[in-house]
């Protein structure tokens, strides 16, 4: 099993160095365009929110699988996992506002100890809840093999990461063997309803397996139906097409492959103001493992965390200040800004 | 860099041909564009038929191009190679055939 940069040491694993890299003068003796010129350029700087919409929780680092691109430098040698007294300061805060939904991501979310009682008690609360399973958890182990049934008992919406239709190039990013899992998992989310019934909705998530940025998801979206609908019969809702940001593990393949100039110039080149209009961080709270409250999960993995050090973190969280907040940016932000725009739940545009 | 007379930094330029004649430059592009649209083909398949006419016109711009969109647009290495033995096909095929009109050449002045 490949290891975290973490656990290798690598000095990418540090979120400073990481930042040196993206702010780095090239050989050539200049410099990336800040994000914030383009978007002062598009009039969005500061960067504010538009209102606390979505209440993104990871609740922790650890996952079954080492994928290539991982933004959160997660696997099986990762230890960080919410505990149940950051949960409950979690659910104390939805208890007592009106976000609307909460968005469950990892790691493997299903590996906390934890999640099931915490998706119980978030269906108390009537919130909407969406889970990020990497689908392969659920046959790791009998313990897991649930999932479905229980996921159907709560209805929530299940977003599945498959980066694409063939084989070898699932493995390729996300493991050796992750394809045929996947597959099983998800034929046992449909026989269960979910991609069938409207009332559970089933999404894949596409990440380019290299150093280029997505087609349209429209088009994706298509081929992923035609091509998984005939040679396995499964149905699913969307394919969100998220574009891989220049961080963490995906930072280090762009370096270690020659590729990452070249990459952060398309990134730049493909800005669009009304994608950056749209992004995430403006109607997202993300909630680190430890409870520390950051702009998006991307900012999370860098440590930047909201601007405001008096809600820092989920004990002092206090929605009205935060919906004050600006928003924290950096290099890697031009990820989410290229064509159409990318975020956890797709094209923004 | 030595210097050649293909650069790679000039592929994202091509939008500068408008610069000497922007008229045509934009009736060529808005065709460029509507021709890449879905139509009775997929987006999907009409990259790899660019892959191939690529390979077939030797243009190291299109080839660079047309190999990124094919993967962007989810194409497999495999079906990308496919489309380029295709025009391999028809390139070895257009010079064989033509051996056709040797053969009746030769027929025709050889005793």
């Amino acid at each position: 099993m490949t290891q975290s940069l973490k656990k290798q040491q690598h000095q990418l694993s540090d979120s400073i160095i990481q930042l040196e890299v993206l702010n780095h003068v090239r050989e050539k003796g200049d410099n990336f365009t800040p994000f914030g010129n383009k978007l002062k350029e598009a009039g969005l700087l500061p960067l504010k929110p538009t209102g606390i919409e979505i209440f993104q929780v990871n609740v922790g680092k650890m996952c079954n699988q080492t994928c290539k691109h991982c933004h959160v430098d997660a696997g099986p040698d990762r230890k960080e996992i919410m505990s149940r007294e950051t949960m409950e300061q979690c659910l104390h805060v939805l208890a007592k506002t009106d976000i609307p939904t909460v968005d469950i991501t990892g790691g493997a979310p299903e590996m906390n100890p934890h999640f099931r009682w915490f998706v119980e008690e978030l269906s108390g609360l009537k919130k909407k809840i969406m889970v990020r399973c990497n689908l392969t958890i659920i046959l790791a182990n009998p313990k897991y093999n649930d999932l479905p049934e229980f996921f159907k008992q709560h209805k929530i919406e299940v977003i599945s990461s498959l980066p694409h239709f063939v084989a070898s190039k699932t493995d390729a990013q996300r493991g050796e063997g992750v394809f045929d899992k996947s597959i099983k998992a998800l034929q046992m989310l449909n026989s269960v309803g979910y991609g069938k019934e409207s009332d559970l909705p089933l999404h894949l998530v596409y990440n380019p397996a290299g150093a280029f940025l997505p087609t349209a998801q429209h088009t994706l979206e298509k081929e992923f139906k035609r091509k998984l609908k005939q040679q396995y019969h499964i149905d699913f809702n969307h394919l969100y097409v998220i574009t891989n940001l220049p961080i963490s593990r995906f930072l280090e393949y762009l370096l270690r492959s020659g590729n990452y100039e070249s990459y952060m110039q398309q990134l730049i080149d493909a800005f669009n103001p009304e994608a950056a209009r749209n992004v995430m961080c403006r109607n997202t709270i993300s909630i680190g493992w430890d409870g520390y409250l950051y702009d998006c999960d991307f900012n999370q993995m860098l440590d930047l965390k909201v601007k405001n050090t008096a809600v820092q973190h989920i004990s002092h969280f206090d929605i009205d200040t935060l919906n004050q907040r600006e928003i924290v940016i950096n290099q890697h932000c031009y990820g989410c800004t290229a064509g159409a725009g990318s975020s956890c739940g797709g094209e923004v545009t | 860099m030595d210097k050649t007379y293909y650069n790679p930094e000039d592929l994202p330029k091509f939008g500068n041909i408008s610069e000497f004649q922007p008229e045509l430059a934009k009736k060529f592009f808005d065709y460029y564009g509507d021709v890449f649209k879905e139509g009775a083909l997929s987006e999907r398949e009409k990259s790899l038929i660019a892959l191939a006419v690529a390979h077939t016109i030797q243009c190291p711009y299109c080839i660079d191009a047309y190999t990124t969109d094919s993967l962007q647009k989810g194409s497999t290495e495999t079906e990308m190679m496919e489309a380029v033995h295709v025009a391999a096909a028809i390139r070895g095929g257009s010079s064989l055939v033509h051996a056709v009109q040797m053969m009746n050449k030769v027929k025709e002045i050889s005793m």
